[in-house]
């Protein structure tokens, strides 16, 4: 089946030329800098300087992954720096090896110190991978310095050698800009990657990112991975540069320069990370006469930072960037995508969600007990109690976001009950939130993308950018936002990021969507709009189970009714009857 | 056997000081919600000004005390108002941010002002300590435990049976319910940074006296305390104190049985252990992010 009907063409953000034809201009450009850095005659103090800059500026771009795409905190930058450098100043001397090994497993151990170290903490609060990374900061010098069977000791490491095809300080000088441009290149479209995407989404809200399908604990590690190779493939290339390491170039003290650079910059962008690098390295020999009082220049560098994060906390870039896109108008999108196809798996029998004997307990108190929901496939299923009644306790638990204390839940024939909340989704659970959460650094589009790429859904072709694009672009449009897609969040009404909310998960075409107090905080028109939005949804076949204190859009919108109330099942059954139940009544009234 | 107890006291001793730096993390955390990266320069500056009143200007040494924990004092309001006030209302990872950038500029700081030597800070006591059965007892460590024990009392207290003991509590559980009882929560957590910042320092000039007064003891007392905490439990009182003295021992054992150097690694491994086997610690709860 078509995801276009024959007379509307299907007519998304075209891309006009394949994406290496596009991005030509960043590979001319760069190999005219390459063979600047090549053929021009630098002294060897500038070349020191363009060394220094463009082997740190790799290190820093493994930051902008880290902290920038995916907000966690890298402490130990220094310390991953110098893995490679340690690699490749050890490895081309003592072992005689060749430089191209080193260099790659210089790169290797940095991968695999990031990965245990995230892997090990990444499951915990950001407090944790702060204070982590300061301490594997600590060890590694520790190391360095203790270690001289091995390292050299305080000494350090000198005549490291260089590939035998960049011999000269500056073909070697040109082979770093080379590298440096390639790893640009990547850091510069990793936002708009799958990987990417997901980073962004689990720094802006990681239970947003969860029951969208994505595996916030994974994306993580591959982050904080990917920021320890860079590290260690800057300090590769920077060993190899400079002949010379000792322990004092990767101590903790450099890796708050790398953050310092990195948030100077502007930590969302490589080319922010660019700037920052460039203007701390070339500070401190304009201001050369400062460097004669010790610690001066790291007491300037902590307070920029307590500045920068305070007055300019996306950098100098982010500051250029906002105020560009002050002065341009936001983009209008044409759109006559093809309407929204929803098609929910069905491969478990009449009932879609079969909840049994279902119980979460906070200690003593029992949120949810012993409850048990069967939501017929292909109807609207409301789940109402007065306040305190446990339904959002039983959202949270349905979606993953609580493991139950007991029970049991199967949905469409698959047992969920301990699946992660990225399992759920994959298995086919869709959920919007009581407060709303959003990916509040991004467009309704990307929003919506980030919806349509849950792993399972059927209906996104080959899982393209276009095709994801345009399930995006239908789904907006489904719910009327269509032609504001390219705005960001920020820029949308209360009600209309209800609506996004609802569309993110609509692309993902769930097999069963839970919608958490969907009229909470909406007038009377968006009310009404809002009940005529679930009858369409519900006439494509989707299930709906819904939570919501409006008696009128329960009562019209669904054939089917759960009561909880001190979080036991107190009622169940086709809506009409249970809305006159007298224990519904008394629950809701109080008793004579 | 011998030897075993000596370096038992010993870890006591060190632990204490650890003990008391975790507190301090702990009374910040529970009150903001984010973690005072700064908490070990709290000792640090706390030392130099004691070296710059008792040895440089040969003021007393109980005047010189209270002059440290008075300037802490001072530290604790303008680093409130300077480094959290202003981000309170962000997430945590600016805030952390932040504290890391004024821990760095306070050890840099006291560098540029003070120079790279380290100092020496005589102890309290002129006699050098006490032989009782086959353990020495050092007069300094014998100090630091009896003011921990004392001060976890005073904390017990001061929490639990004065009114602004429970204001503090109230601001840490529910801010918006404290200042809805007519609280103000901003005066809370500036008592806060002031109680930790001098707590941090009271730790700092005892532990000056066992070793050099340097630039780098915040940052090692720092990391040492966080463990701590993790080992505890994060967020807990009790934990923090138990955490402190358990690592206080397993480093002061490692270091006499396994290796000097990498003394400062040990903690680092239990802190990783715990948070691979036990992330909640020993008595704590709450480590995931709430719903």
């Amino acid at each position: 089946m078509s995801t276009s009907s024959d007379n509307i063409p299907a007519v998304v953000i075209t891309r006009p030329k394949p994406l290496l034809l596009r991005h030509a201009p960043y590979f001319i450009g760069a190999a005219i800098v390459v063979f600047l850095a090549a053929s021009m005659q630098f002294d060897g103090y500038i070349l020191n300087i363009l060394m220094q800059a463009t082997t740190f500026a790799i290190a820093v771009f493994g930051l902008s992954v880290v902290l920038g795409l995916c907000g966690q905190i890298n402490l130990a930058q220094a310390a991953f720096f110098g893995f490679g450098a340690y690699a490749v100043g050890i490895g081309t001397t003592d072992y005689q090896l060749s430089y191209w090994l080193c260099l790659v497993a210089g790169c290797v151990m940095a991968l695999i110190a990031g990965a245990v170290l995230g892997l090990s903490t990444l499951r915990l609060g950001g407090h944790y991978l702060a204070m982590v990374t300061i301490s594997f900061q600590q060890i590694v010098t520790l190391v360095m310095i203790n270690a001289i069977w091995l390292t050299k000791g305080p000494d350090g490491v000198s005549k490291i050698g260089r590939p035998s095809l960049f011999l000269s300080s500056q073909s070697y000088l040109a082979f770093c800009v080379a590298m440096l441009a390639l790893v640009g290149y990547i850091v510069w479209h990793l936002p708009e990657t799958r990987l990417g995407r997901a980073m962004r989404a689990v720094r802006d809200n990681e239970l947003a990112a969860g029951v969208n399908g994505i595996d916030v604990f994974r994306t993580k590690v591959y982050a904080f991975a990917i920021s320890a190779v860079l590290g260690g493939l800057g300090g590769g290339l920077f060993a190899g540069g400079f002949a010379y390491i000792s322990p004092d170039q990767f101590s903790f003290a450099e890796s708050i320069v790398f953050l310092t650079m990195s948030l100077l910059g502007g930590v969302a962008s490589p080319i922010g990370s660019a700037i920052g690098t460039g203007l701390l390295i070339l500070i401190p020999e304009w201001l050369r006469f400062l460097k004669s009082v010790p610690g001066l220049y790291l007491a300037i560098y902590g307070l920029s930072v307590i500045l920068i994060i305070r007055f300019m906390p996306d950098g100098i870039w982010g500051f250029v960037t906002a105020a560009y896109d002050r002065m341009r108008s936001s983009k209008k999108v044409a759109v006559t995508s093809a309407p929204l196809q929803l098609r929910p798996a069905a491969t478990g029998g009449d009932m879609v969600l079969e909840v049994t004997g279902l119980s979460k307990h906070f200690g003593g108190l029992k949120a949810v007990d012993q409850v048990d929901i069967s939501v017929r496939r292909g109807g609207v299923h409301a789940l109402i109690g007065p306040n305190g009644s446990g339904k959002t306790t039983t959202l949270n638990v349905l979606s993953g976001l609580y493991n139950a204390t007991s029970g049991k839940v199967v949905l469409d024939g698959t047992d969920v009950t301990t699946m992660p909340p990225h399992l759920r989704a994959a298995a086919g659970l869709g959920r919007t939130f009581q407060n709303i959460r959003l990916f509040r650094s991004m467009t309704a589009l990307e929003n919506v993308i980030i919806g349509a790429e849950r792993p399972g859904n059927t209906l996104t072709g080959k899982g393209d950018e276009a095709a994801l694009t345009e399930r995006a672009l239908a789904a907006l449009t489904f719910v009327g936002l269509g032609p504001r897609a390219m705005e960001l969040i920020s820029s949308f009404s209360y009600g209309h990021q209800r609506l996004i909310e609802i569309a993110r998960a609509l692309a993902a075409n769930p097999t069963l969507l839970l919608l958490d107090e969907p009229a909470a905080g909406l007038n009377s028109t968006e009310k009404l709009e809002l009940h005529e939005l679930l009858k369409r949804i519900a006439a494509q076949g989707l299930t709906i189970l819904i939570i919501d204190h409006d008696m009128t859009l329960v009562s019209e919108a669904a054939q089917h009714i759960t009561v909880l109330n001190f979080g036991r099942r107190i009622a169940d059954g086709e809506s009409m009857a249970v809305l006159r139940h007298p224990d519904v009544v008394s629950a809701y009234l109080g008793t004579d | 056997m011998d030897l075993v107890l000596q370096l038992l006291f010993t870890g006591i001793g060190i632990g204490a000081v650890y003990a008391l730096v975790a507190l301090g993390f702990v009374l910040i955390f529970r009150a903001t919600n984010v973690v005072n990266f700064a908490q070990g320069e709290f000792s640090m500056v706390a030392a130099y000004l004691m070296v710059v009143c008792a040895v440089d200007l040969e003021l007393p040494y109980w005047l010189s005390f209270i002059i440290a924990l008075a300037g802490m004092a001072i530290i604790g309001v303008i680093f409130n108002l300077g480094v959290y006030y202003p981000l309170r209302h962000r997430t945590y990872l600016p805030v952390i941010i932040a504290t890391i950038g004024a821990s760095i500029l306070m050890a840099n700081g006291v560098l540029a002002l003070y120079g790279p030597q380290p100092q020496v800070l005589p102890g309290w006591f002129d006699t050098p300590g006490i032989q009782l059965g086959p353990v020495y007892l050092d007069s300094q460590y014998l100090l630091i435990i009896v003011v921990t024990i004392a001060l976890v009392i005073f904390n017990y207290w001061f929490f639990e049976h004065t009114m602004i003991g429970k204001k503090l509590q109230a601001t840490s559980q529910d801010k918006e319910m404290a200042s809805l009882l007519g609280i103000s929560v901003s005066t809370m957590i500036m008592v806060t940074f002031i109680y930790s910042a001098v707590l941090g320092g009271l730790a700092g000039l005892l532990v000056a006296p066992i070793l050099f007064v340097s630039i780098q003891m915040g940052s090692t007392i720092a990391l040492k305390a966080f463990a701590a905490t993790i080992i505890g439990g994060f967020g807990d009182v009790t934990g923090a104190i138990i955490g402190g003295l358990a690592l206080g021992i397993i480093e002061t054992f490692g270091a006499a049985y396994i290796s000097v150097p990498y003394k400062d690694g040990f903690a680092f491994l239990v802190l990783v252990l715990f948070l691979v086997f036990r992330p909640q610690g020993i008595f704590g709860e709450r480590v995931a992010e709430k719903a």
